[in-house]
């Protein structure tokens, strides 16, 4: 089978097929790790001393998936409705606030929110007006 | 009935994909298998298609032009509609491939009073420069989920995709563009009768089956959503040979898949390798030089050409007594 202008069809395809294909080649020898987060700071240790369990706003699989809307929503509650109540689950008292609810008990930053957020290339604009919390750098 | 026939091809798709994932358990079958199969059917077919398409001869230069061929010193040339050198046709491809060129000059063909009228048509073109610029940004979107340290410049495009940060997880302006479009494009093969007559399953079908890609996009990432993590973790697998079917993903992640798996697989055998086929155009990609250039026809079978020299050795005596002169006695 004779290629007309089979030069320039060739070359093209190659381009076609190394862009359309280059996840199989760029992540070579490019350690893949999944992202573990850490759930072992002084205050959710403290809970589990006081409470006998681990226990955020709402369950694991729920804060996993909507976490973002919950602080969309705490965020227009308390900036354009004015509505700071504390949310009160089994007795222990959660800030509904960024820097003061979540971040009192994930204060590990980089081990706990940059973990997954880095893993999928997700940059949200929170600590564009929030102050991230102190942590060792590690 | 080539409407709903389609409609019903993607919806059983989709209730596959469901079945196979909620029911069968077949996680493996669905994340690692048929993408695998999937892919390279899409690659091999593609090759295959243009190879084909390349093996076809193309002796003469066509010259279907909008504008001045190249011609005397004093005649202005229009150097893009009517190239006669190799820049020029790159520009003409990259307007054919970028902007639709030749979809822009799209006309509406009406009778008016009598009268036989043409009118502009441009909602074709902008709907299909809509929906194909959506369709690639967010393909290039995509890569977040295929490579371990995302490029910036996937970040940037996906930033400006989502500049005008409306709600959480931000809102893609390509996804509402891409929607918007397809329905377009459905539409009008819907209520335009001559578009409608011509229309086939296989123009239907893409349609439903990219409407039900994106629709499932954007399910997944707004209303019902996935464990993302999972989803790149099994991405990652895939593109890096060592397959992992991650926990608890959600049955959405995988109707979204087999669709995209059905849209690679059917990519290479449908009107979809216009994306190949594009830049094998013969009437936008060759220089108008007919007149400078000599073009052989690769099929010319060899002539037996009968020379004179071969006629006077055959008929010398007879010429000489007709008294017609020779070139050898």
């Amino acid at each position: 089978m004779k290629i007309y202008d089979g030069g320039k069809i060739l070359v093209g395809l190659i381009i076609f097929i190394a862009l359309f294909a280059s996840p199989f080649y760029l992540n070579m020898g490019k350690a893949v790790a999944k992202p573990e987060l850490k759930f072992d700071t002084p205050e959710i240790q403290q809970m589990e001393k006081e409470t006998g369990k681990k226990q955020c706003v709402e369950p694991k699989e729920f804060m996993r998936a909507e976490h973002m809307q919950i602080l969309n929503n705490w965020r227009d509650e308390v900036i354009r409705s004015g509505n700071r109540d504390e949310i009160v689950i089994l007795g222990h008292k959660y800030d509904k606030s960024l820097q003061n609810g979540c971040m009192k008990c994930h204060s590990n930053k980089k081990d706990f929110c940059d973990k997954c957020h880095n893993y999928m290339a997700v940059q949200p604009y929170c600590w564009r007006c929030h102050i991230a919390p102190k942590e060792k750098q590690s | 009935m080539r409407i709903l026939f389609s409609f019903f091809a993607v919806i059983a798709l989709a209730l596959i994909a469901y079945a196979g994932v909620k029911i069968a358990n077949l996680q493996f079958l669905f994340g690692v298998v048929i993408p695998y199969i999937a892919i390279a059917i899409f690659i091999l077919g593609f090759i295959y298609r243009v190879l084909k398409w390349g093996s076809s001869p193309v002796p003469f230069r066509i010259p279907t032009t909008c504008g001045q061929q190249e011609s005397l010193s004093w005649i202005k040339q229009n150097k893009i509609e009517n190239p006669s050198s190799a820049s020029g046709v790159v520009i003409r491809m990259a307007l054919e491939v970028l902007l639709f060129r030749s979809l822009f000059r799209n006309l509406k063909t009406q009778l008016k009073e009598g009268k036989l009228v043409y009118g502009e048509a441009k909602w074709l073109w902008l709907a299909g420069l809509a929906f194909h610029w959506s369709f690639l940004i967010i393909f290039v979107r995509h890569f977040r989920f295929f490579l371990q340290n995302t490029p910036s410049f996937i970040k940037t495009i996906e930033g400006l995709d989502s500049f005008l940060q409306v709600g959480v997880p931000l809102l893609y302006m390509t996804d509402i563009v891409l929607l918007g479009a397809v329905t377009y494009l459905f539409l009008r093969r819907v209520f335009i009768p001559q578009v409608n007559y011509i229309s086939l399953a296989a123009d239907y079908f893409p349609l439903f089956l990219i409407l039900g890609i994106a629709s499932s996009g954007v399910v997944m990432r707004y209303f019902y959503k996935v464990h993302i993590v999972g989803v790149k973790e099994l991405a990652m697998g895939l593109v890096t040979l060592s397959p992992v079917i991650p926990q608890g993903v959600g049955v959405m992640f995988y109707i979204h898949l087999f669709l995209i798996c059905t849209l690679l697989a059917y990519f290479p055998l449908s009107k979809l390798m216009h994306m190949g086929g594009v830049f094998l155009s013969p009437t936008r990609n060759m220089a108008n030089n007919s007149r400078r250039a000599r073009h052989i026809n690769p099929w010319n079978y060899p002539v037996h050409i009968h020379t004179y020299e071969e006629y006077e050795n055959d008929f010398r005596e007879k010429m000489k007594k007709a008294g017609i002169p020779v070139e050898k006695e």
